[in-house]
């Protein structure tokens, strides 16, 4: 029954509270009651383990899914998804969308005055191999601005969902930029108080990612709650 | 090399160009349709506005109250591949339409008897992280000594229990608020 275990609960500071009243739009969306404790059901310790066919070999490269190239800075995003304990997170489905290198996504509420590139869906999908690694060709997305604060721009970033072994595992994040100017007044990024977990969000640039001649590399390694070292008590 | 998790950031505002893909409003592939179950819903804010970009994902037992494990390929006790995944997203007034198997009761880590119930993850900009609650089915015996909603204050448990259509299809209602006197119980996973 080891792998019933269940998973440990994140260190204190090193995820978001739901209220982070700089990010406006938690005011109105973050839970006012406290957090009911959740006994670890097999409803937390398992999940949907989806069959490696459902993602096609292309929808990793976000930069071959039209007609033509996209414009922009061509780069490659890789890296290893393992647990709290090291351990490789293997065969497991990531999800990820951006906008274009002008900062413009593909979607009808996005009125930020930048052109769509009609080359690029700023969509991907991969899973993890054997030893828990994924890598993505794509384009490095633009900065926008938004309406949370006066002058507000996201710092570059591209979203990230993970699904991990279990429902307790779920995952959504966002990779940002290493020396992205924006990233210190940005209340998303920010909202994380623990600076060595904020700063696990932003990539490594990375020789060995990179394609000579081709793309700039960059290392983004994720990391999902490992499980209890001792079973569950009855 | 130990680590601490990731830490959660918001799916932001345009998250449906990246979850579409996988949207899965109906669970039921290869069911009868007897044991089959709408639910309905609407996500509300603090303001009772309806919230128009939030996404549910589901994750639940098949009829027999067990979980489409890793191990456990092939034929499902109930003759058919079960999966119990879904994503729904909500349209414009906030409202979600889901069909699925209505799972069984099953059996916990620690030998007792779960609720029927569907685990829920809900996302949306302005949620830093997901946000974790469950819909329970009106009725069920098993919801009166279900370990977890023991653990909710009786004058709360009611948010996560669905109620019978009274107009419409025959199904499930439930709603999902977020904040205010009926603000839906959320766990901490």
């Amino acid at each position: 029954m080891d792998r019933f275990a269940g998973y440990r609960k994140p260190a204190p500071g090193t995820q978001p509270e739901y209220l982070h009243p700089p990010y406006v739009s938690s005011l109105k969306r973050a839970p006012t009651q406290p957090l009911v404790a959740l006994p670890e059901t097999f409803s937390e310790l398992t999940g949907p383990i989806f069959p490696k066919n459902l993602v096609d070999a292309k929808a990793c490269d976000l930069t071959r899914q039209s007609n033509g190239p996209p414009l922009g800075e061509r780069i490659v995003v890789g890296g290893q998804v393992r647990d709290e304990d090291g351990r490789p997170v293997r065969d497991s489905l990531i999800e990820i969308w951006q906008a274009n290198a002008a900062g413009r996504y593909l979607h009808a509420g996005d009125q930020h005055d930048a052109p769509l590139d009609p080359n690029f869906l700023g969509v991907g999908q991969a899973f993890t191999n054997a030893s828990g690694q994924y890598r993505f060709v794509t384009i490095r997305p633009g900065a926008y601005p938004w309406k949370n604060h006066p002058n507000a721009w996201r710092p570059q970033h591209i979203h990230f969902s993970l699904f991990g072994p279990a429902f307790a595992t779920r995952l959504v994040t966002q990779m940002y930029f290493p020396g992205d100017p924006l990233l210190a007044s940005d209340p998303i990024f920010n909202s994380v108080a623990d600076e060595a977990a904020r700063n696990s969000l932003v990539a490594n640039f990375d020789w060995a990612t990179t394609i000579p001649e081709l793309a700039l590399g960059f290392r983004f390694d994720i990391i999902l709650r490992g499980p209890n070292a001792t079973p569950m008590e009855p | 090399m130990n680590g601490r998790t990731t830490p959660s950031q918001t799916v932001g505002p345009f998250f449906s160009i990246g979850f579409a893909w996988l949207e899965r409003a109906d669970l039921t592939t290869g069911a009868s349709a007897d044991k089959c179950v709408t639910i309905c819903g609407r996500v509300m804010d603090g303001t009772a506005q309806p919230v128009p970009d939030a996404l549910l994902e589901i994750w639940q037992a098949d009829g027999t109250g067990r979980y489409a494990l890793r191990e456990e390929t092939g034929a499902r006790p109930e003759g058919h591949s079960f999966f119990g995944f879904g994503r729904v997203a909500v349209n414009e007034a906030g409202e979600f339409r889901l069909r699925t198997l209505r799972p069984g009761a099953g059996i916990g880590p620690d030998g007792a008897v779960c609720a029927p119930h569907l685990a829920i993850s809900i996302f949306m900009r302005g949620l830093l992280k997901r946000l974790v609650t469950r819909m329970y089915f009106p009725g069920d015996p098993a919801n009166d000594t279900d370990a977890v909603l023991s653990r909710v204050p009786a004058r709360r448990r009611h948010t996560l229990v669905a109620r019978l259509a009274e107009t419409g299809e025959p199904g499930l209602v439930w709603d999902v608020h977020l904040q205010g006197d009926q603000e839906t119980v959320f766990f901490d996973c």
